[in-house]
C-alpha cells in the first residue's frame, strides 16, 4: 500500500491537491466538513432546485455522510462512523451543481450512481463504516448549522483532524471499487 | 411444576443495561473472528482495515461510547418459560420501556422512525423489535441485538422451487453478498434461513446472524454446507469494506425448519461486522 496523502483544508479545500488524487489513495483530511444524511441531502436538493437561498454556502466543500449519535457530557461528537452513499445518490447532481467537490460515505457507487462525479470533477471518498468510536476522536469540533429539526439528521459542521478515508471515485471517473473487487475476484 | 412470578420491572431494566453494553462491547467471538482475519487477510489496505476495526472496538470499550452511530433497531428474542407468571404490567411495554431507558441511558442515537410512510420522526410505540418464544420450565433467556441497516438493506429473500435444491440455496448466498458488496459493512456474517414459510425464513436468517460465531450448525451436513458458503463468499473478493481482499465474511450461519413440498423458502440476513448483542438469563 502507498503512503498516505495528507490533505491540509484548513484555509479552504486545496482544488489542486484534489485533483490529483487518484482512485485507491488512502488520505488524511484535516479542515471543515459538512455533513449530510438522507433527510438534510433531500433539503438541500430540493432547495438547490427551486433556487433558494442554502443554509450554508456549499461552493468548495467537502460533505460527509453521517449521522452522529449524540455526545456524552466532555465529547465534542459522540460515535460518528459514515452512512451509505447510495442512499443519497439521487441528490449528488443537484449538490455537485451547487459546487460541492467531494463525499466522503461509505459502500459502492455504480453506473448511473458514479456519473455525476466524474462529470462535475467531484471525489468519492469512503471512510470505514462502523469505525465510530474511533473516527469520532478525530472531530475537534462539531456544530449545528442548519435542520436542527432534524435531529441526528441535521447539518452538521465538523472541524476533522488527519481523518483517513480512501479515494474511491477520482476525476477521471475511476472507481477502486470496482478495480480491486475485481483484482480480488476467485470465481 | 409451580409457578414462577417475574416483575417485567427485571425484564425493562435487563433490556436497558444490555442494550448499553452490547452496544459499548462488541461480543468477544466477534472481536476474535475480526483479529483472525486481519492476520490471514493478503491485502494490504484491508488488512489495515481489519486491524482499525479491531482499535475501534478495543476504544470503545474502554471509553464507553457506542462502536457505530448507527445502534440500529433493536431485536429483543425473549424465550420464556411456560411457567413464568409475569406480573406488574405488559411484557411488549416493558421492552419498549426498556429500549428507551437504555437509548438515552447510553447516549445511543435513535435511528427508529414512528411511522414508515410518511416517515415521521415522533417515536412511536413499539420502539424496536420483539421475538417471543415460549419454552419449558420456568427459566427466561433474553438477548438484546443492535440490527444497523446497512447489511438489513442489503439482505434477501427469495422463495426458490424444490428442484433448485441446495445448489440454488447456496448462489441466493453468494449472489446477495455480491450485491451487497461494501454496503454491507464487509467482513460481514451472513445468517441464512431454509424452509418455514415466507415469515419463518426470514426469522431463522435474523436469528442464524445473531448465533455466536463460534457455534456451528449441529447436523454435520449443515455445518460443512456452511463452510463450503464461507469459502465461495470469500473467494469473491470484495475484502473489509469493498477494498479488495480475501475476507469477506466472518461467519456463515444457516437455520432450518420444515417446509412444504412445493416449496424452498431461503432468506439471507447480512450482519455487519458490528453485529452487537447480549443475551442473559433472568
Amino acid at each position: 500500500m502507498a503512503g498516505v496523502t495528507a490533505i491540509d483544508g484548513r484555509g479552504g479545500w486545496p482544488r489542486e491537491a484534489l485533483d490529483r488524487l487518484t482512485a485507491g489513495d488512502a488520505v488524511e483530511l484535516t479542515g471543515r466538513v459538512l455533513t449530510l444524511r438522507d433527510a438534510s441531502a433531500a433539503r438541500l436538493a430540493k432547495a438547490i432546485g427551486a433556487g433558494e437561498p442554502l443554509p450554508v454556502p456549499l461552493d468548495g466543500q467537502i460533505l460527509y455522510a453521517v449521522g452522529p449519535s449524540p455526545a456524552k457530557p466532555g465529547q465534542v461528537v459522540g460515535s460518528a462512523g459514515p452512512t451509505t452513499t447510495a442512499r443519497m445518490a439521487r441528490y449528488l447532481p443537484a449538490l455537485f451543481s451547487a459546487g460541492v467537490r467531494a463525499i466522503i460515505g461509505k459502500g459502492e457507487l455504480h453506473g448511473d450512481e458514479a456519473a455525476p462525479f466524474a462529470a462535475h470533477g467531484a471525489l468519492y471518498l469512503a471512510a470505514v463504516g462502523g469505525l465510530g468510536a474511533l473516527l469520532a476522536r478525530r472531530i475537534t469540533a462539531a456544530s449545528v448549522v442548519a435542520y436542527d429539526d432534524l435531529g441526528p439528521e441535521a447539518l452538521f459542521a465538523f472541524d476533522i483532524d488527519a481523518f483517513p478515508a480512501v479515494v474511491i471515485i477520482d476525476r477521471e471517473g475511476r472507481n477502486y471499487h470496482e478495480t480491486a473487487r475485481a483484482a480480488w475476484r476467485r470465481v | 411444576m409451580s409457578v414462577r412470578d417475574l416483575d417485567v420491572a427485571v425484564l425493562r431494566d435487563a433490556v436497558a443495561r444490555l442494550l448499553v453494553e452490547a452496544n459499548y462491547v462488541i461480543p468477544p467471538d466477534v472481536l476474535a473472528a475480526l483479529r483472525a482475519a486481519a492476520a490471514r487477510e493478503a491485502s494490504p489496505l484491508a488488512r489495515q482495515t481489519l486491524e482499525h476495526l479491531v482499535r475501534n472496538y478495543e476504544i470503545a470499550a474502554v471509553e464507553r461510547v457506542p462502536v457505530c452511530q448507527d445502534s440500529g433497531v433493536t431485536v429483543v428474542f425473549l424465550e420464556t418459560g411456560q411457567d413464568v407468571h409475569w406480573v406488574g404490567g405488559s411484557v411488549a411495554q416493558a421492552v419498549d420501556d426498556g429500549i428507551r431507558a437504555g437509548t438515552t441511558q447510553g447516549y445511543l442515537r435513535t435511528s427508529v422512525i414512528g411511522d414508515p410512510t410518511r416517515r415521521l420522526k415522533m417515536l412511536g410505540e413499539p420502539a424496536g423489535v420483539l421475538h417471543v418464544d415460549l419454552v419449558p420450565g420456568d427459566r427466561v433467556r433474553l438477548t438484546v441485538a443492535s440490527k444497523g441497516f446497512g447489511g438489513e438493506n442489503m439482505s434477501a429473500l427469495r422463495m426458490l422451487v424444490p428442484a433448485d435444491g441446495m445448489a440454488g440455496v447456496a448462489d441466493v448466498v453468494v449472489d446477495t453478498v455480491d450485491r451487497a458488496g461494501a454496503n454491507a459493512c464487509p467482513p460481514v456474517i451472513v445468517g441464512v434461513g431454509i424452509g418455514g414459510t415466507f415469515e419463518t425464513a426470514a426469522a431463522l436468517a435474523k436469528k442464524a446472524v445473531f448465533r455466536p460465531l463460534t457455534e456451528r450448525n449441529r447436523r454435520p451436513d449443515l455445518a460443512a454446507f456452511e463452510q463450503e458458503l464461507l469459502e465461495r463468499v470469500n473467494r469473491l473478493g470484495i475484502g473489509a469494506q469493498g477494498f479488495g481482499g480475501t475476507e469477506t465474511a466472518l461467519a456463515v450461519n444457516v437455520e432450518v425448519h420444515p417446509t412444504h413440498i412445493a416449496g424452498l423458502p431461503v432468506a439471507v440476513n447480512l450482519g455487519c461486522h458490528s453485529t452487537r448483542r447480549m443475551t442473559v438469563e433472568l
